[in-house]
């Protein structure tokens, strides 16, 4: 087993006493040029890992924000290519770890051991694919690891504790827990089997924990704090950027 | 009838099918596979299903010879009618059986997605006979086009939500039912209208449609003295076909054509058909054949049938198509059309536009196979639900003429 830069990442921000913030950015978003440049603003104001969404015209996952831009992203020529030759320009450049985010037939379609190698080579440091759990993961976690990078798995609410000490034997990086049974942007409160289900994740798995879907703020997390080593936002810091803020006051929120 | 249920390996069909869906979404799958395996095949749900398939739904449905039209082919013609079970389409034989699981899983409400509408009128009605609540989620401008359906939907007590992202139409209709599966899936079973998505559906709708090819067999053997020489049905998603096929996979010496919509047939022109012009990728649960971009976004597709309107294909189908036990063609809107006003016309019988691509390619076979060779066809549904569309097709002949 490799020793994984997002591991370290979350360790790190533990260590110092705070979650550590995973803040997702749609490829393309909020559009082509500016893209970079929101990259390197959270880069910058304190993101301890960056997932950016590769689009995909069928996302099930999401919800109607985040699908809304990625087709937008799509429309403007967002392509795997696009999010690769870019990141390699910035090679050297960012110093927090990146993670793709996206559904599997991009990845597929492009070739996994083609995207995994060139993905490395641009230093991305893993992904995160919701249409892929346990049952067919292998294959591409397979070339992932090869290059020294991290298939990230997601759990939820109502994943049984046979299927995370499943999911725990071969896992690398950190375990995304999904705050809600639902998609992104549209929860209004955790369910009440979050806390249990926390708790369970965090006796089985020796990867951090990472807590995302409706999170927009740090005083949410309230009894849950402790069982939580990170968080992801996307639509939230999607409607802040949409409204003109700043990274820097959304990623404040957090502090 | 008995419907059995042999699994592929882990939900594959020769490296087809699969369960590509978010996690959340395993736990009900799972549950879905222990029903199957333990209440779907036990005596007192056959029994039941049997009786509301013969009672409710009208089964055995007739296997008709068209006299008119095979004194003119040359061959023998028959139909398999399933635009005479309740509803007017195969539909119902797969929600009444997934309904009735269902309900004894302790669900109380389906999800249902459809395209056409047919589908969520058979879902619609399922839920009234079994007094479950149902919610049909179709594209916004399936919604449209389908006022009709969506009307009957609602008289049966369906709530209709209309879907406005992406291309609104019978994909993203998928995608939000899945959506909602997620949220509901304790009270809430989605009830899947064909072939497609993760295992177990593709094997659970496949047994429920199995039906329609186990009567065909035991109504040729009577009719015909043996079993036919070839059996034809269109392929959307594939459930009428893979209920007719399925059951002949025993038989070799019976050739079997499954027949997808071409679009306008131009060159460029958008289309649905999967089999004959896709590739093979990943979409809503399943590895299968996609109309897809070089980069794996999924294209929209067309057909003048709105039940062959959709980007994907059921995995087995492609299994089918992949080891040879199936040809797998394309025919044009207008050629289809054509049949749909033959049939109508020399038979008595206005046929689905669906199956009208399946007849077409059927009287295609004029020459190509001996005279006097046995040929059936999946009539899965009636065509009083395509009035509308056939209508504006000959207004917008008139106009141009």
């Amino acid at each position: 087993m490799h020793t994984s830069v997002l591991t370290e990442a979350v360790d790190k921000a533990h260590k110092a006493g705070r979650h550590a913030l995973i803040p997702f950015l749609p490829a393309g978003f909020p559009d082509p040029e500016r893209f970079w440049e929101v990259l390197r603003e959270l880069d910058a104001q304190g993101a301890d890992i960056i997932e950016i969404g590769v689009p995909f015209s069928d996302p099930v996952a999401d919800g109607p924000l985040i699908e809304a831009v990625s087709l937008q992203c799509l429309a403007d020529g967002v392509d795997l290519d696009w999010i690769l030759d870019g990141l390699e320009r910035m090679a050297g450049q960012l110093a927090t770890p990146i993670v793709c985010m996206g559904y599997y037939n991009p990845f597929w379609q492009y070739g996994m051991a083609r995207f995994a190698e060139r993905a490395a080579q641009a230093g991305v440091a893993g992904c995160i694919v919701p249409d892929l759990p346990l049952e067919e993961a292998g294959p591409f976690q397979e070339v992932l690891n090869a290059q020294g990078m991290d298939l990230i798995r997601m759990i939820g609410v109502n994943t049984s504790e046979e299927r995370m000490r499943a999911y725990a034997k071969n896992g690398s990086g950190f375990v995304y827990m999904v705050a809600a049974l639902g998609i992104t942007g549209t929860q209004a409160g955790f369910p009440p089997q979050l806390p249990q289900a926390l708790s369970r994740a965090q006796d089985i798995f020796d990867d951090p924990i990472a807590l995302g879907f409706g999170l927009e703020r740090k005083e949410q997390l309230g009894e849950i704090r402790d069982l939580v080593d990170a968080v992801v936002f996307g639509s939230s810091l999607i409607r802040h950027v949409q409204g003109g803020g700043e990274v820097r006051t959304f990623l404040q929120r957090w502090h | 009838m008995n419907t059995k249920t042999e699994f592929p390996d882990a939900g594959y069909y020769d490296g087809f099918g699969g369960q590509f869906v978010p996690e959340l979404l395993m736990p009900p799958l799972i549950e879905l596979e222990e029903a199957m395996q333990s209440v779907l095949p036990s005596q007192a749900f056959q029994e039941e299903l049997a009786e509301v398939l013969q009672d409710y739904v009208g089964r055995p449905t007739p296997l008709y010879r068209c006299r008119n039209l095979s004194k003119r082919l040359g061959f023998d013609l028959w139909l398999k009618r399933e635009d005479l079970a309740h509803t007017g389409a195969h539909k119902i034989n797969n929600t009444i059986g997934q309904a009735l699981l269902a309900k004894h899983m302790g669900k109380r409400c389906l999800l249902a997605e459809t395209g056409a509408g047919q589908h969520g009128v058979a879902t619609a009605t399922a839920a009234a006979m079994l007094g479950m609540e149902c919610i049909v989620y179709m594209g916004a401008k399936d919604v449209q086009r389908q006022a009709h359906n969506v009307h009957r939907m609602r008289l049966l007590g369906a709530k209709v939500e209309a879907v406005d992202s992406g291309t609104q139409t019978l994909k993203d209709a998928i995608s939000a039912t899945l959506r909602h599966w997620i949220r509901d899936q304790a009270t809430a079973h989605y009830c899947i209208g064909s072939v497609v998505g993760p295992h177990p559906f593709p094997a659970l709708v496949r047994d429920l449609q199995s039906v329609i090819g186990t009567e065909t067999i035991a109504q040729c053997q009577k009719k015909m003295g043996g079993l036919p020489d070839v059996v034809l049905a269109c392929v959307g998603g594939g459930s009428n076909a893979m209920g007719m096929f399925h059951p002949f996979t025993d038989y070799p010496e019976v050739r079997l054509i499954g027949v997808e919509a071409a679009g306008s047939g131009e060159e460029g022109c958008t289309h649905s058909a999967t089999l004959s012009q896709g590739t093979e990728g990943v979409l809503q649960g399943a590895r299968t054949y996609l109309l897809q971009t070089q980069a794996g976004q999924i294209l929209p597709s067309h057909s003048v049938a709105p039940g062959l309107d959709y980007p994907g294909v059921g995995p087995e189908h492609v299994a089918f198509m992949t080891s040879g036990r199936a040809e797998y063609v394309c025919v044009c809107d207008d050629v289809a059309l054509e049949a749909f006003y033959t049939l109508s016309r020399d038979e008595g019988i206005i046929p689905a536009l669906e199956s009208s691509h399946a007849l077409a390619y059927a009287m295609a076979l004029q020459g190509e196979i001996p005279s006097g060779s046995r040929v059936v066809v999946t009539l899965s549904g009636r065509g009083d639900k395509d009035l509308g569309i056939v209508r504006e097709r000959e207004g917008a002949a008139e106009t141009k003429a």
